[in-house]
């Protein structure tokens, strides 16, 4: 499911949005537009950078926000490799509806109460929301009953706010490879389980890197809250998608 | 207790420990504990090497495993769409108050599980059930109550089986198969139902070249026939040029769409064509693994297939050196599924072929490319294969000259629903859906789903319209629903399907099937506005550009064509002036006030107390 994308030497060239870019053959769209400063929004793939500790970028392909035009044709950026010529469309009034219905989905899904969450402020939804102007949901709540899970010492696991994008399942494993969080069930009863045994023993850095690379407030890390205040948080001055280099790779170019 | 760990232990062991096959060795393990339960998967990873979440989400993936324990007897009686129009509700009833449980419950006693499960590829003799893996047809009230008073008494469901209806017609009364499933073939064509000597189309293939065979089925133009309608040849060049040091076809016989039971027939009565299919695959592309992926619904055939693929090994049809051309070697093994549309998708039918959970992969890399374990992979539908093996025997114009410009030969059916002669028809591209209807005895119809609940819902107008790729192309369903049905009901149930069938894994898909559902029901119940019938298209559309695979995408036709072909069921539910959207203020606090038990403040008394203020 996840792809790690070896990249090889071949330069070709694309345009996105009408700008002309260059890129290295085996690369995604996403890492491209990246590593050309244009902002292509995300919520699940993630480039591995030292903060969040990946050894390599992750594309689950599960969001799908990050939905492009590549040759008239919709497609992920962020699990389609770049071809010569490839025209892509991003920025435009279509894609960005779609990747605003696909937030306001997200929000009637899960129970999201902003003013109360450890992550508001330095939320990828949340900004998301902010970016794509999205006032009330134009679909009606599921309200669905999600159970909160606070066994381990370390973490907090609030399934309330998971949006499934599945980065915890193929990111948090044990040295040896073993999974702390799974996938369960299917459709509209799916959801994210954990190894409790597993996760009662997580380190203290493991527990903050799985709140990091949680792109919504489900693993907040125990003990230590609020570290940063608001109104000091990561979206808090600069919006998503306003940096020059888009925030999945926080400006490291690979 | 270490007793049973051995015996856990076994079932792995015969696997070879193998976590490619750990979606065998959970089917095993269901079958002889009933469940798979938290401790068995913790063994499990340990003995196969995964991690105990990766066991979880394959077990809590398919239908047909559980982590609680099922039941002695496990009835799984289907609510596809042709038996809810049947009298499903009634069975449903009768099992339920004979067993003394409700559905989606095991009595106190844990002898009997009651469950449904989407449609098992019975629609021409519904209401149709499985009772551990075995098929049992034709129920009514009556009969389940006989069948509930078997299972009290302890027969064994084979006995069951034998005392409720005789086997059915052809291969179906085999000792491998014995089984009262019948065939209904109405009406046999002349390629995958017509005359045909087993090994001839594989000899004929190995005196020739790769190439030869190639050309042959390019010239024939058979595009696949499990949905999509790709050109056959150009999926096979792919595959034969794509890098690899193994290559690999695998035969699709999922079939999971409602109303869809063709690859039943043809597995029951061509499956050494559809072996032979595959092996001139497996020759044209040089591959040497094959595999037949086989919904567990039909674990029935299993044994049967079994059996034919050894004599076939034994005639020297399949193994090494085929036909007694040197090198030609290529070996097939059956698949079993657990309950799972998706998993007819291509990619995410290779994910269970690899013990995980199916969901659809990210493309590219494409099956023809990195398919089954990395190899590069040729999936065609059961009927694809046949028809491919009957070319070569038959030669490319022959099939050719059958059929449309486009579509050539034929096509199997599946005829389901409100008519007299249901069943299979082997006809040829081109036929129109009112030559289909007449055929079948239709009973005056309000509408034709072809193509199941992924496909089209037609109207009354819809007499001439063509079975082809280029008109409306049907994965094999056709199911007639009279005009004494609420349609809409049988829409709600298609939307039900598809929410409880997404794989997860998309959001758009995930979310979009239940809102789509939910604002389906709402309608029907006078609750809707004209606003959602807005939004439910413009969610179509969102779930059509963005969704990872065709679930996703067609998920949103049954309410798409039903509001453009029926919009006066629509119009007639949605209150007048809907749009305008009232809030009644004293109302709401009425309710409110009731609903946490206080008593009410009226308007006057809340005025004087703003005043006050
Ligand atoms: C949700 C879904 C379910 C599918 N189910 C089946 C199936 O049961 N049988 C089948 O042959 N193809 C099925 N397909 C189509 C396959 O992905 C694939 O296109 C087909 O097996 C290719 O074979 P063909 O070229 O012979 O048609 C399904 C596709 C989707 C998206
Ligand atoms: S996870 Fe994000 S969107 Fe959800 S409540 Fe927290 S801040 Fe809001
Ligand atoms: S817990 Fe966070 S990282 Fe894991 S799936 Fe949910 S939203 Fe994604
Ligand atoms: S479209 Fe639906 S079934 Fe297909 S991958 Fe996405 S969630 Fe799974
Ligand atoms: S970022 Fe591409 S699908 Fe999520």
């Amino acid at each position: 499911m996840s792809e790690t994308i070896e990249t090889s030497s071949e330069t070709i060239t694309l345009t996105i949005d009408g700008q002309e870019i260059q890129a290295k053959t085996g690369q995604t769209i996403l890492q491209a537009a990246c590593e050309n400063g244009i902002y292509i929004p995300t919520l699940c793939a993630l480039h591995a950078d030292k903060e969040n500790g990946l050894k390599s970028d992750i594309a689950p392909g599960t969001c799908r926000i990050c939905t492009v035009r590549v040759n008239g044709r919709t497609m992920a950026a962020c699990t389609t490799p770049v071809a010569q010529d490839y025209i892509v469309e991003n920025d435009t009034e279509e894609l960005n509806d779609l990747r605003k219905t696909i937030v306001e989905l997200l929000f009637v899904e899960g129970n999201h109460f902003c003013p109360s969450c450890e992550k508001s402020g330095s939320c990828d939804l949340q900004a998301l929301a902010y970016r794509y102007q999205m006032l009330s949901p134009r679909f009606r709540y599921a309200f669905s009953s999600r159970e909160v899970n606070a066994e381990s010492p370390k973490l907090l696991f609030d399934r309330n706010r998971c949006i499934l994008c599945r980065r915890c399942v193929l990111a948090i494993t044990t040295e040896d490879g073993k999974q702390l969080f799974g996938f369960t069930k299917r459709g509209d009863k799916s959801g994210i389980i954990m190894d409790e045994e597993l996760v009662k023993n997580i380190s203290e850095e493991q527990a903050q890197q799985a709140m990091h690379i949680c792109p919504v407030g489900a693993i907040i890390r125990k003990e230590k809250g609020f570290d940063t205040p608001f109104g000091q948080r990561k979206y808090d001055h600069n919006p998503i998608g306003s940096e020059t280099v888009c925030t999945t790779c926080n400006g490291e170019k690979s | 207790m270490s007793e049973h760990i051995a015996a856990i232990s076994d079932i792995a062991a015969k696997y070879d420990n193998d976590p490619n096959r750990l979606l065998d060795i959970l089917i095993d393990v269901q079958a002889q504990e009933r469940c798979v339960t938290d401790d068995v998967t913790r063994q499990l990873a340990q003995q196969v090497g995964l991690s105990w979440a990766d066991i979880h989400q394959t077990v809590s993936f398919y239908h047909f495993l559980s982590e609680t324990p099922r039941g002695e007897y496990t009835i799984y009686l289907n609510n596809g769409p042709v038996a809810i129009m049947q009298g499903y509700e009634e069975v449903a009833a009768a099992f339920s108050e004979a067993a003394g449980c409700s559905i989606d419950s095991v009595t106190e006693d844990g002898r009997i599980g009651l469950f449904v499960t989407a449609d098992i590829g019975m629609g021409d003799q519904e209401i149709a059930a499985l009772i551990n893996r075995v098929v049992f047809t034709c129920l009514t009230p009556e009969k389940a109550r006989a069948l509930v008073k078997d299972m009290q008494e302890g027969l064994s469901v084979q006995d069951m089986a034998r005392k409720h209806r005789e086997y059915g017609d052809g291969n179906n009364s085999l000792p491998a198969i014995h089984s009262m499933v019948r065939n209904n073939i109405q009406k046999a064509g002349p390629v995958c139902l017509g005359p045909y000597e087993v090994g001839v189309a594989l000899r004929k293939c190995a005196t020739q070249s790769p190439e030869d065979i190639l050309s042959q089925i390019k010239a024939s133009k058979l595009r696949g026939r499990g949905g999509a309608g790709f050109p056959t040849a150009m999926k096979w060049e792919f595959c034969a040029k794509a890098q690899g040091p193994e290559r690999c076809v695998v035969a699709n016989a999922d079939e999971g769409e409602p109303g869809t039971f063709k690859d039943r027939v043809l597995l029951t009565e061509r499956a050494e064509l559809l072996f032979e299919g595959m092996a001139i695959c497996a020759y044209a592309v040089g591959a040497t693994t094959g595999s037949l992926y086989l919904r567990g619904e039909y674990t029935y055939l299993r044994e049967y297939l079994e059996q034919v693929l050894e004599q076939m090994r034994a005639d020297n049809l399949l193994g090494k050196d085929i036909a007694g051309k040197a090198g030609f070697d290529f070996d097939i093994r059956v698949q079993l599924g657990a309950g799972s549309y998706v998993c007819g998708e291509e990619s995410a039918l290779l994910e269970s072929a690899e013990g995980k959970r199916g969901e659809p992969r990210n493309r590219p890399p494409f099956p023809a490319q990195s398919g089954y374990r990395a190899m590069p992979t040729v999936i065609d539908n059961v009927e694809t294969l046949a028809s491919a093996a009957q070319i070569i025997d038959k030669g490319a114009d022959w099939f050719s000259n059958m059929g449309t410009e486009e579509s050539t030969g034929t096509k199997v059916l599946s005829i389901s629903g409100d008519c007299d002669r249901p069943g299979i028809y082997e006809v040829e591209f081109g036929i129109t859906i009112g030559e289909l209807l007449d055929m079948a005895g239709a009973r005056d119809p309000q509408a034709v789903q072809v193509g199941g609940p992924s496909g089209h819902c037609l109207n009354a107008d819809a007499r001439d319209t063509m079975i082809s790729f280029e008109g409306c192309s049907s994965a094999g369903a056709i199911i007639i629903i009279g005009k004494q049905h609420d349609l809409l009901a049988i829409i709600d149930n298609f939307m039900e399907f598809f929410t409880d069938e997404s794989c997860g894994s998309c959001g758009p898909c995930r979310s979009g099937t239940w809102m789509l559902r939910n604002t389906l029901r709402r309608i029907r119940q006078g609750q809707g506005t004209r606003e959602d019938l807005t939004s439910m298209r413009q969610l179509s559309e969102v779930m059509k550009k963005t969704t990872k695979c065709g679930l996703g995408h067609t998920a949103p036709h049954p309410i798409l064509n039903t509001m453009d072909n029926f919009p006066h069921l629509y119009e007639a539910l949605i209150p007048e002036q809907s749009d305008i959207r009232v809030f009644d203020l004293e109302a709401s606090i009425k309710a409110a006030n009731a609903a946490v038990g206080r008593t009410s403040a009226s308007k006057e008394t809340r005025e004087k107390e703003e005043e006050q203020l």
